[in-house]
């Protein structure tokens, strides 16, 4: 969120919005699990781009437990879950898609302005707005996609975003016990008693 | 400095006093959760939760503070009443729960036994940080644990009010992780990067330096988060459910004193924010939050016919009250909702322990009536617990209360009348209940009668409530005031 080093960066993070966006457009469990790492992936390779832009080998670490718990194993238990308990292909989208994308615009366009009342430069102002609509869709997600793997693939993504929002702070002390913490909230929501998928 | 040497620095200070009483419980969840035999959890539970509350006991004398932990007035005396609670808790699960071998939250049971440890040693960690990112990571903790207890009976209903919970919960803890960075970011103009921007002691030292764009913004992230958590209005949907649904020893510490701890990261925020002339005024929102909370739970009372989910909304209701003293923001009103917090969290485990002894426990009402009449001792305990709860003399919540409300009539005078509104309704409708309990038609009695022994605990906190509703010690006073001052 310090706005060091545009370009590349900034189009791996714009990748990872997409990929939120995208969450919200599937109707299939596989779908969505794909779209999921999709995002994970983008978020691991933005934090290694930022690892050898700003040389902090820490934020490669970062990417690579993202890349390894939220881009291979996730997806795959999300898989073998589904098969196991004999979910069928739709996930339930309780607002529909159509509404889905509208409510995404907004909180997009709220994300944008609650980082516009900042004085912070420009750039970080937009870092801030990626990376809180970034959460805010990942929420959004866990709030509308109930049955199948819609709840975990939700916390996935607001994980994504919470590690997105600390990837881009230059200088962000113990990144990669913080991503661990991070990560584990959404393995917790996995393993809980009564959360299996259903 | 280093992040080796950070971490170093952090591990050492787990190996003194305050970090024991972080690590004991922590170190003792993992354990329980490979101990079969469930006689020997119950024992290691207890013994467990003991120790930790004897070290907790001496943590008024190690004021410190660390990159990890700190230790200020207010830290060591909510962690030595979560310690509390979580010992009474333990102790009556140990005495109460172990004949009914089977259910899932008995004593026996190796798995409640860790989660409750898990759950203790996150609030504790999160009560004792003087870390930003570790007071979520304690809290991450425990309402993990939290959840697991919740859906712990595997029932339909016990795993849709897990899910309830997770979802909101894991919902504020990603805002409060959000606000956590914002906070981080804010002090980087003051403190510069690196790990004394994220630590508690520093940032109060520094506030008044601090970005104000960032810091109001970082409020609203950390104020919406830690409310969910704290049970307040309008994210408060999860506490009814899990009050009703979860294993019920462990409902008893988590429905008060992680509510606590989160309304305690609240205060430390308002703090922070009333010393930065920049930043918007922290009190309006927190009021706000508090008010609509307090509103809610009266109205909300009024029709409810299940014990537990009606005191699961009292918990909203008192959480409010005491959000609302905080947004207030004057030392009187700031000592008077901690100690409010106090007496509520006592008092409402007593009520859960009590809860949990009543036959058959289905939770209805019907089954309280008459209590008194069938099992005087339990009867008893109910009623007084009621009574204190509905802020009536002697008890210390009558006090509380008051000064509140006269904080408010003199400060606000125009919310003061909602505000005796809403607390007002909460008392009438416990006290509708607590005629029912007591000269209520007796149902046939489905039991046999609790064991006196598991009574105990409840009477220990119950004596408490009256003892600082009838005298506040002089140095307990000072102790508050000095608490309030240290957070205004």
């Amino acid at each position: 969120m310090t706005g060091a080093t545009p370009g590349f960066g900034a189009v791996l993070s714009g990748l990872v919005l997409a990929a939120a966006f995208g969450l919200l457009y599937q109707r299939r469990a596989g779908g969505l699990i794909n779209a999921c790492a999709l995002q994970a992936w983008a978020l691991a390779a933005a934090a290694a781009w930022q690892g050898v832009a700003w040389e902090a080998p820490e934020l490669i670490v970062v990417g690579c437990l993202v890349l390894a718990a939220n881009g291979v194993a996730l997806p795959m238990a999300l898989r073998r879950g589904a098969r196991r308990a004999g979910i069928g292909p739709s996930v339930v989208a309780m607002p529909g898609i159509p509404v889905s994308l509208l409510t995404a615009a907004a909180l997009v366009a709220l994300a944008v302005l609650a980082s516009a009342t900042m004085a912070s430069p420009a750039q970080a102002r937009g870092e801030i707005a990626v990376d809180l609509s970034v959460v805010l869709l990942g929420l959004f997600t866990l709030a509308s996609r109930r049955g199948g793997p819609g709840e975990a693939v939700g916390f996935a993504a607001t994980a994504n975003g919470l590690i997105l929002g600390m990837v881009e702070v230059r200088g962000m002390p113990l990144v990669a016990l913080w991503t661990l913490a991070v990560l584990a909230l959404g393995g917790a929501a996995m393993l809980r008693p009564g959360g299996q998928l259903r | 400095m280093s992040v080796a040497f950070a971490i170093a620095a952090m591990l050492a200070e787990l190996a003194s006093g305050p970090g024991l009483v972080v690590l004991v419980p922590l170190v003792s969840a993992i354990g329980l959760a490979f101990v079969p035999n469930p006689r020997l959890a119950g024992w290691i539970n207890a013994a467990a939760a003991t120790l930790t509350l004897g070290l907790a006991a001496a943590l008024p004398f190690e004021a410190r503070a660390g990159l990890l932990l700190r230790v200020d007035p207010l830290a060591a005396a909510m962690a030595g009443l979560t310690a509390f609670v979580g010992a009474t808790t333990v102790w009556f699960a140990h005495s109460a729960a172990a004949p009914e071998a089977g259910r899932a939250e008995a004593a026996g049971s190796g798995a409640w036994c860790a989660l409750f440890q898990l759950v203790l040693g996150g609030l504790l960690l999160a009560l004792l940080s003087n870390n930003v990112p570790a007071t979520w990571v304690g809290f991450e903790a425990a309402t993990i644990g939290a959840i697991c207890m919740t859906g712990l009976p595997r029932t339909e209903e016990a795993g849709a009010a897990a899910s309830k919970q997770a979802l909101l919960c894991g919902g504020g803890l990603a805002l409060a992780f959000v606000g956590s960075t914002l906070l981080y970011l804010a002090a980087v103009p003051a403190l510069g990067s690196g790990l004394p921007a994220m630590t508690w002691s520093r940032l109060a030292a520094a506030a008044s330096g601090c970005q104000p764009a960032l810091l109001s913004l970082a409020l609203g992230f950390l104020l919406l988060g830690y409310a969910t958590l704290a049970g307040l209005a309008p994210l408060h949907a999860w506490v009814v459910d899990a009050t009703a649904e979860g294993a019920a020893p462990g409902v008893s510490v988590f429905s008060g004193c992680a509510l606590n701890v989160a309304l305690i990261v609240i205060l430390r925020v308002r703090g922070l924010l009333a010393a930065n002339a920049g930043a918007i005024a922290p009190g309006a929102p927190i009021m706000a939050l508090g008010l609509a909370s307090v509103l809610l739970a009266a109205a909300s009372l009024w029709r409810q016919r299940d014990a537990k989910r009606l005191f699961g909304q009292s918990t909203i209701g008192q959480s409010g009250v005491a959000a609302f003293a905080f947004g207030l923001g004057s030392p009187v009103a700031i000592a008077a909702g901690l100690l409010h917090l106090v007496l509520h969290t006592l008092t409402k485990a007593a009520i859960f322990q009590g809860l949990y002894l009543v036959p058959r426990r289905e939770g209805r009402f019907d089954d309280l009536a008459g209590l008194l009449a069938r099992h005087r001792g339990l009867g008893l305990t109910l009623a007084a617990a009621i009574v204190a709860l509905a802020g009536l003399p002697p008890f210390g919540l009558f006090t509380t209360t008051f000064l509140i409300l006269l904080e408010t009539a003199r400060r606000l005078p125009g919310l003061a009348l909602p505000l005796a509104l809403g607390v007002g309704v909460c008392g009438v409708v416990l006290l509708r209940r607590l005629v029912f309990v007591v000269a209520g038609e007796p149902a046939p009695d489905r039991g046999v009668a609790p064991p006196v022994a598991a009574l105990v605990p409840a009477w220990v906190h119950l004596a408490l409530v009256l003892v600082l509703g009838l005298a506040m010690p002089g140095p307990l006073a000072g102790w508050l005031a000095a608490m309030a001052e240290a957070v205004r």
